[in-house]
């Protein structure tokens, strides 16, 4: 049994499907020629199309489609050759035209699927219902004056991918798993920054509760949801609030609903109260959307690598653990600065390097993969040292913060500050004599069965040479000289 | 075709026109003909026939991604009933 809620009358099990609503990466406008870009000063980037001007007509942007269609294939999903767009009635003050056109009966982008993980290691299916083509609507804003709306239109227009799922997702956890690898996967892809603050990326969330074994019931809408750890929240607030109706002999009404973040709880959004009436119909200015098989063909043959493959690859390659390949494909940029630093080097030493202390310095400073605390070439070179027994493991820590801390290379470090590990037996042996003629007494109790001394005496000769000593040789000689 | 005078309240209110009482009546028997009229339509035998998406049967034009519009937020607001700086200003809508 996976994740259920206790309510009076026993266990729940939540139903929870995701409209993520994913801003295309494109120059200009999915139906005009304005710049798509996030920003830029109030209405700057509008068309006469974008403001809805009377007898302005939409053309097609070819990049827009394209990416939903590169999108679709990295979801695994059908891709619908024919496609048409609808016009999707409402009202609001911030779509200047009445309607949002979209693809309603025939979407560009079928099923498909999507695995998600789970914290503890467990993979799951997400079904993906369909992708589609919309407009963006602008942006309104409550706070900038006393008493009134203001609007600018720079978004209305931008192409948004709406990616449905099924109704396949059975916790917040799985909620969270699954739009963050629409998020990675959409990354990859390039075709939108899945950055959540600027809202370039929200969530609709479909919530409905039931008795295990039962149909679904009423679900109800949570609109715009903006951060994984919100959609998260929202899932189990309002799968709360559901079962305390039901519970009560009420019923749960299908509307449309807000969370309150700062509340953390959903609340009614009265004026949805007509939303699902949107009168679809085919937008007359628009003929069908009609894709060639070699267009799909080309865009296919130039996707990257994807992260689940790439993940697999990471495995199969360089030996690393399926867990530790996640970390290092969690990003393009990740993975690529792993791969740099991996590519002809003791791969399992590169992943434990990467992930330990190069993340560690990562953290501390706050820096990015653009701007690397170390680059991937000085790392590597740090564990070319290591690996041709230049110094030993514990040198290279002390390397590697004198790396962050003036930026040069290894090697250079190395020699400046004659950290080269000391190979030199009769050196060694030298040092594990003098160690054991200034311990005599522990000498007698090693010998008399306190093996434990023996670690003791390790650290001493590794001290008498300032931490240089090949640990093997050291070993080696401690072992020896005790008899 | 016969539109109940709820219908015609609900469609009223969906296009954001403000109706009266007193024109619930006469808007009902237009629309009802306006409906009849399209209704017609409804007679005709089309088993077999593939739904028109548009006037012409062809497919729509793709234009490339390029940055080719905007900039012109003064002509954008000339018709603003209202505005705030170079933002349009509407009522007070707040969720």
């Amino acid at each position: 049994m996976g994740y259920v809620l206790e309510g009076k009358s026993g266990n729940w099990e939540v139903v929870c499907g995701l409209e993520i609503h994913a801003q295309v990466i494109s120059e200009s406008k999915l139906f005009s020629g304005a710049r798509a870009a996030y920003g830029g000063a109030p209405n700057s980037q509008v068309s006469f199309v974008d403001a809805g001007f009377p007898g302005m007509l939409p053309v097609i942007n070819r990049e827009c489609v394209a990416q939903a269609v590169r999108t679709g294939l990295g979801l695994a999903a059908q891709i619908n050759l024919f496609s048409r767009f609808d016009r999707k009635n409402y009202f609001y003050a911030d779509l200047p035209n009445g309607y949002q056109i979209s693809q309603f009966a025939h979407p560009i982008v079928g099923t498909g699927t999507v695995e998600i993980e789970l914290q503890d290691g467990t993979l799951k299916n997400i079904g993906i219902t369909r992708l589609h083509l919309e407009q963006d609507a602008g942006k309104s804003m409550h706070e900038q004056h006393p008493g009134k709306s203001v609007i600018d239109l720079n978004r209305a227009g931008v192409a948004l991918m709406e990616i449905v799922s099924e109704p396949d997702i059975r916790s917040p956890e799985e909620a969270g798993a699954y739009l963050r690898k629409i998020r990675q996967i959409l990354r990859y892809l390039g075709t939108c920054d899945g950055n959540m603050e600027e809202g370039s990326m929200r969530a609709d969330v479909n919530v409905s509760v039931r008795k295990p074994g039962e149909d679904f019931r009423t679900r109800c809408e949570i609109k715009n949801v903006n951060s994984v750890r919100f959609v998260m929240h929202a899932v189990e607030a309002e799968a709360l609030r559901q079962i305390a109706l039901w519970e009560a002999g009420e019923e749960v009404r299908q509307e449309t609903r807000l969370y309150d973040q700062a509340r953390g709880e959903t609340r009614s959004m009265r004026s949805k109260e007509d939303a699902h009436d949107y009168r679809y119909f085919p937008d007359p200015d628009l003929l069908p959307l009609v894709l060639a098989e070699d267009d799909i063909a080309q865009w296919k043959s130039k996707l990257p690598e994807l992260p689940d493959a790439k993940r697999r690859r990471f495995c199969a390659e360089y030996g690393i653990s399926f867990y530790d390949a996640g970390v290092l494909t969690a990003e393009q940029a990740m993975a690529d600065f792993y791969e740099t630093v991996a590519r002809g080097r003791d791969a399992r030493l590169a992943a434990s390097w990467v992930t330990g202390d190069f993340f560690a310095a990562m953290n501390r400073s706050g820096a990015t993969l653009e701007n690397p605390p170390v680059s991937a070439a000085h790392l590597g070179g740090l564990l070319d040292l290591i690996s041709d027994a230049t110094i030993n493991g514990r040198i290279a820590k002390d390397v590697f913060e004198e790396m962050l801390e003036s930026g040069k290379a290894a090697d250079a470090i190395v020699a400046t500050k004659g950290l080269r590990q000391v190979t030199d037996t009769s050196a060694i042996d030298a040092a594990v004599a003098s160690v054991l003629a200034l311990n005599a007494d522990k000498v007698t109790e090693y010998k008399s069965g306190k093996d434990k001394l023996f670690g003791f005496f390790v650290g001493q000769v590794m001290k008498a040479l300032a931490g240089k000593g090949n640990p093997a040789l050291v070993n080696e000689a401690v072992k020896r000289l005790l008899g | 075709m016969s539109l109940e005078p709820a219908t015609v309240r609900r469609i009223a209110k969906l296009a954001r026109i403000r109706v009266e009482d007193d024109e619930i009546a006469p808007l009902q028997t237009q629309l009802n003909a306006m409906l009849d009229y399209v209704a017609q339509l409804g007679g005709v035998d089309i088993t077999g026939v593939e739904p028109l998406s548009g006037g012409a049967q062809m497919a729509m034009r793709l234009r490339e991604d390029t940055m080719c519009d905007g900039a012109i937020a003064e002509q954008i607001l000339a018709n603003a009933p209202d505005r705030a700086g170079e933002f349009f200003a509407v009522p007070k809508v707040i969720e």
